[in-house]
């Protein structure tokens, strides 16, 4: 099996998996301009439109700026436009700087001084233009699956996904560490019950406490609510699928980390992943915003274990789908990269399913669409804490 | 395809990977049970009596506690099993493990 794959080397030494244009709005009020613009190059055009960027509390707002940056920043993104209003608390230029110190092209168009919607987006698209056609003579070269930082996610978990998805995700994530590279897990909440496994492998004190802290903190904050999580974790739809607590979820769940991957690492939502290794990253269990931070995170792909089948994709990564689910490969086709139910019904082994992942991960990295892509789901969404001031 | 799996030797459940009609007799090593009642597929299905305030052990691990006397072959879900985690309701301190360490890795540079 090749230990290569196709992709793009930056400049500042990382290497990226696609070559977006990305056009980020600084404010909800700039993301139909944003929209607009990445739409009119579309072979390469990546908007993130979002819900914040003004009337946010100092944490928010870090947050915002942050993951925004770390976006501008990503290897799966060639160039950036970002699209300012001109009144809001994201700094345009925090974010142009952001993609600059990354050794991206970027550009500034600002709606209230470029005159308007009308003029802003005629401008910005003119520059989206000359942008993309440079990141179309872009070449894919070979680079080490050691660059490669794999996300390894589930949602809309059934007893398939602990059974079979996870198990086979976990093996692909062992075989990526044991390669050099690295994977994060996020969703702290489905790590609830089942972190003594993930203590057990940390590299340092610190790092073992660090997961233990944050998961303390999800449960300190149902406390202070005075509620049970459950109804929320597990979710209705797990329930029905035969999962009865979020320690039977969470066992499930932290499989797909792989089984003697070493917790290298825990670092905050979006935060840069600097640490071969297994990373856990501190993100809420909510399928999208979960996503969002580990791409911002620096990771260029993303597996997605699914026992229901979702949508979920991402404006830079590609997000692969796996189910453990003979019916929902069948219903939910659509939406699916890759079947491994025969793990249940032993038409195939877990050794076997991994071998298929492991290369399908290989072929999408080097520009193989997913069905994410294909169908254009493109979701993003920033965590929050705190209320809209 | 097997009608349940057993994860681990230590658990107490059985998981069903198709739906199982009560009288039906399952079979795993040693153990021999009689399906007590209908199992939804992907539900969990007693191997042996559990009593109430016992952990219900799944992947080897325990997944909640008994609320009710459970016997060989009925089916374990909500309405006989406790989540120990999350419990705001509850409204104690949780205790969690210490953590042990494992071999540092290298540094990304």
């Amino acid at each position: 099996m090749s230990a290569q794959f196709a992709g793009y080397a930056r400049p500042d030494g990382r290497v990226g998996v696609r070559n977006h244009l990305l056009v980020v709005p600084t404010v909800i009020c700039s993301s139909i301009v944003a929209e607009r613009v990445a739409a009119a190059v579309p072979a390469v055009g990546a908007a993130l439109p979002h819900l914040a960027g003004c009337g946010q509390l100092g944490p928010d707002m870090r947050l915002t700026h942050e993951t925004l940056a770390a976006y501008c920043a990503h290897p799966n993104v060639g160039a950036v436009i970002v699209i300012a209003l001109g009144c809001e608390q994201v700094v345009a230029q925090m974010l142009a700087d952001s993609a600059r110190r990354a050794g991206k092209p970027v550009e500034i168009v600002a709606i209230q001084s470029e005159g308007g919607t009308v003029r802003s987006t005629a401008r910005a698209t003119e520059i989206a233009r000359r942008m993309a056609a440079d990141l179309e003579r872009t070449a894919r070269v070979p680079c080490e699956l050691s660059s490669l930082i794999l996300s390894v996610k589930c949602g809309g978990s059934d007893y398939t996904s602990g059974l079979a998805a996870n198990p086979a995700l976990g093996r692909v994530a062992d075989r990526l560490v044991d390669l050099g590279g690295t994977a994060v897990l996020g969703e702290v909440a489905e790590i609830m019950g089942a972190e003594h496994l993930l203590a057990a492998r940390a590299t340092s004190p610190e790092t073992g406490a660090k997961l233990i802290q944050i998961i303390s903190r999800v449960e300190a904050e149902a406390r202070a609510l005075g509620l049970d999580i459950r109804g929320t974790q597990p979710s209705p739809g797990n329930i029905r699928g035969g999962l009865t607590t979020i320690e039977e979820k969470s066992l499930g769940a932290t499989h797909k980390g792989g089984e003697h991957t070493p917790l290298s690492d825990v670092v905050p939502y979006a935060g840069r992943i600097t640490r071969r290794g297994l990373t856990v990253m501190d993100t809420p269990g909510l399928d999208v915003e979960s996503v969002t931070g580990m791409v911002g995170g620096g990771a260029q792909v993303v597996v997605f274990t699914t026992g229901l089948g979702t949508p979920t994709g991402n404006p830079i990564a590609p997000v692969i789908k796996i189910t453990g689910n003979a019916r929902t490969a069948v219903s939910m086709a659509d939406n699916l990269d890759l079947d491994v139910s025969g793990i249940l019904d032993d038409r195939e082994s877990l050794d076997a399913a991994a071998d298929r992942l492991f290369a399908e991960v290989i072929e999408v990295c080097s520009g193989k669409p997913t069905a994410a892509e294909r169908l254009g789901h493109d979701e993003f969404a920033i965590h929050r804490r705190n209320p809209t001031i | 395809m097997k009608p349940a799996i057993v994860i681990s030797a230590r658990d107490n459940v059985a998981t069903a990977l198709d739906a199982l009609e009560p009288g039906r007799v399952l079979e795993f090593g040693a153990v021999s049970i009689t399906v007590g009642e209908p199992i939804p597929r992907g539900h969990k299905v007693a191997l042996r009596a559990i009593h109430a305030g016992e952990a219900i052990l799944k992947y080897g691990s325990a997944i909640g506690t008994a609320t009710a006397e459970i016997s060989a072959g009925s089916h374990v879900h909500t309405h006989n099993v406790a989540s120990d985690r999350g419990r705001g309701d509850r409204g104690e301190a949780e205790g969690v493990p210490a953590p042990r360490l494992a071999e540092p890795p290298e540094e990304r540079t």
